[in-house]
């Protein structure tokens, strides 16, 4: 007799709960390229939602309603991702973790910003996203591409005062792109790009640029490229008895540069992305996907995670699905994701993810801000 | 003033190392008109000889001048022991085939060289100790340091025991004659096989001399840095008349003027556009380069 009311109650809980759910719920559409080429960029975001969605349901929802996800494939073609948003418009989602690739992003989100819904990508990159002021319903979990150099560009002027700089760069796309960028951020703060230079990986040596540098009077060299030849640049530099102060990018800051500078590397300065691989939240959520994929996450998996969890905190701190209070609770809150205790400008971007700066002391990277 | 000086010695200082490689790539070419491209692997492979014979014997306490000397030597030796390896293997049996199949060996010679380096070294870029210390007497030169007068002055000196040492010794003399007719040289019992060995291990052993200064200048190496070495190198030797001695050494210092002053006067974007433009506009005029001889095709 006991068994049987447990059974019944348990079925009453079941239909009822189901009953709650056809009715009101909280729907995320999760747009991505979920197949193609590119569905190894998709797919690790879709899990992530899955994955914080089930923990939010398993807790009772937020705003005392179930999470549903709308996941929707685009392949990360742009006049597939336009269809994608008017489907998901139609179907009445109230956030969008989405999209993947930039040029998809872009297609997609003037149709969720006439339908004044919150899209928050875990991978979009592409700068005028934020930057253009044109898309005041977007955010991000990920740095845009100009954020490394920004950072250089704003720790050289504000921490270190420097009047003159050399731009110099690899002709590569990496350090070619971050220099440009780092040029015109100088430019924009009234300090002068004394030189500006590509120079040829692996030649024999770079002392003729070292002595252009020298000539050029700067103050700083910022390099965007690799190790290897910025090892030579600084080690050329040092034994010439120049002290002009030398910053770069994640490239450089490689343990192999220190090893093979040597004593010559001591003081340099570059930026990489800020640690996360020591955030109990990183960890959880990565075993997390173990245990239920049976696989390593992939690419934007953290971002992704960290992006459903601030869309959904965002709500239940707005404490309504209106898009004007969830913008605000976005942008005036702090959320704990696995990417660490981020909030989100006026454009959009994230604070408190992205890069940090390193400064090499007594042979290794240190941390000395962000 | 000074910034051109210092331009002008950087420029030297590339030049002459090209100008060492160079006089490995002329020699061979002079003697069986092979262009080996695994030359420049042999000085990569000097470099990474004196990096590990330095490392242990810095461990022994050894330092300054005898270490650069003794590392340099053994490099040298061990260089030129590749270098007659590698004409024994990859292109005597080859001596007589068409002249395409001697070109594609040495490619595969050097594919296989800096594959073995990778393997049995690393694919990283290493640390080379400063094996060239600073003298006290260049202390007040601010234009040139110490490591570039080494350089400078250890490569006129190999130029000019080279142009003795073929002018007026035995060996010397038979070079030229095979470099001349080496079915006739052989008629008049010159060795040639000899010759030809001698060639290969003169120009390995100079080859590891240049590995061996430009890599305590510059302070890394890796199993790569052989091929761009060799690609300037061979650069120069066109350049200056491939098969001419003299123009090994004039090719390696125009071009590395050349790079210098394109980077220090207009941009280190087209360092590589003035090299080897001026390569197109001297070939054009002097289609056998500065000091080489036209000679007519023999039928």
């Amino acid at each position: 007799m006991k068994r049987l009311l447990v059974v019944v109650v348990a079925l009453s809980v079941v239909l009822f709960s189901g009953a709650a759910f056809a009715a009101d719920t909280i729907k995320i559409g999760v747009p991505g390229a979920h197949s193609g080429d590119l569905a190894s960029y998709g797919l690790p975001s879709l899990n992530a939602a899955k994955l914080v969605v089930a923990d939010i349901n398993a807790k009772g929802g937020i705003l005392g309603k179930k999470v549903e996800i709308v996941p929707e494939d685009d392949v990360c073609k742009p006049e597939v991702a336009a269809n994608v948003g008017t489907k998901l418009v139609s179907e009445k989602v109230n956030v969008v973790m989405g999209h993947i690739c930039s040029g998809a992003t872009k297609a997609a989100l003037n149709i969720y910003k006439d339908a004044k819904i919150i899209t928050m990508s875990p991978s979009a990159t592409n700068v005028d996203l934020t930057k253009s002021g044109e898309y005041p319903n977007f955010f991000r979990t990920i740095s845009p591409d100009d954020a490394q150099a920004n950072l250089q560009v704003v720790f050289a002027q504000k921490k270190l005062k420097v009047k003159k700089v050399a731009v110099i760069h690899d002709k590569g796309d990496y350090g070619k792109g971050l220099a440009e960028f780092a040029k015109a951020d100088f430019e924009k703060m009234g300090i002068k790009v004394v030189l500006f230079e590509g120079i040829t990986p692996g030649a024999v040596d770079y002392s003729a640029v070292v002595q252009k540098i020298k000539r050029s009077g700067a103050d700083a060299v910022v390099y965007g490229g690799y190790h290897p030849e910025a090892a030579k640049i600084v080690s050329g530099m040092r034994k010439k008895k120049m002290k002009t102060i030398f910053i770069s990018d994640d490239g450089v800051r490689d343990d192999t540069f220190i090893k093979v500078a040597g004593k010559y590397a001591e003081g340099v300065y570059a930026t990489g992305p800020i640690d996360t691989t020591k955030n109990p939240l990183a960890i959880a959520a990565i075993e997390q996907h173990k245990k239920v994929y049976g696989t390593e996450p992939g690419a934007f998996y953290l971002n992704a995670y960290a992006a459903t969890e601030c869309l959904l905190q965002g709500i239940e701190k707005a404490k309504s699905t209106d898009y004007a209070a969830i913008a605000k609770s976005l942008r005036s809150n702090w959320f704990q994701t696995p990417l660490g205790k981020i909030s989100f400008d006026a454009k959009g971007d994230a604070k408190g993810i992205g890069f940090a700066v390193y400064q090499v002391k007594n042979g290794k990277y240190v941390e000395i801000g962000k | 003033m000074d910034y051109f000086l210092e331009l002008f010695f950087g420029g030297l200082t590339r030049g002459s190392i090209y100008a060492l490689i160079a006089l490995g790539y002329t020699m061979v070419y002079g003697i069986i008109q092979l262009i080996n491209f695994a030359h420049g692997e042999i000085y990569m492979i000097g470099a990474f000889t004196a990096l590990v014979v330095a490392s242990a014997l810095s461990l022994l306490g050894m330092n300054g001048l005898s270490l650069l000397m003794l590392s340099g030597v053994i490099a040298m030796i061990y260089s030129a022991a590749y270098g007659f390896t590698m004409e024994k293997i990859a292109y005597k049996p080859l001596r007589d085939a068409q002249r395409l199949s001697p070109l594609i060996s040495a490619i595969g010679m050097s594919i296989f060289l800096q594959n073995y380096v990778l393997l049995a070294q690393t694919s990283d870029f290493v640390s080379f100790p400063a094996l060239i210390e600073e003298f006290p007497f260049m202390e007040s030169v601010t234009i040139m340091r110490s490591s570039e007068l080494v350089i400078v002055v250890t490569t006129a000196v190999a130029t000019t025991l080279l142009t003795l040492f073929i002018k007026f010794t035995r060996m010397g003399k038979a070079m030229r004659a095979v470099a001349q007719d080496k079915t006739m040289a052989m008629l008049l019992g010159v060795n040639v096989n000899r010759v030809i060995s001698a060639t290969f291990i003169i120009g390995s052993a100079l080859a590891a001399v240049g590995g061996v200064l430009i890599s305590s200048h510059i302070g890394q190496i890796n199993f790569y840095i052989g091929f761009i070495a060799g690609i300037k190198a061979f650069t120069a030797a066109v350049l200056g008349g491939i098969g001419s001695i003299p123009g090994a050494v004039i090719g390696g210092l125009v071009l590395g003027w050349t790079e210098s002053f394109a980077t220090g006067y207009v941009s280190s974007d087209y360092e590589d556009v003035f090299a080897f433009g001026l390569l197109v506009f001297i070939l054009i005029f002097r289609p056998a380069g500065i000091l080489g001889k036209t000679t007519s095709e023999k039928v």
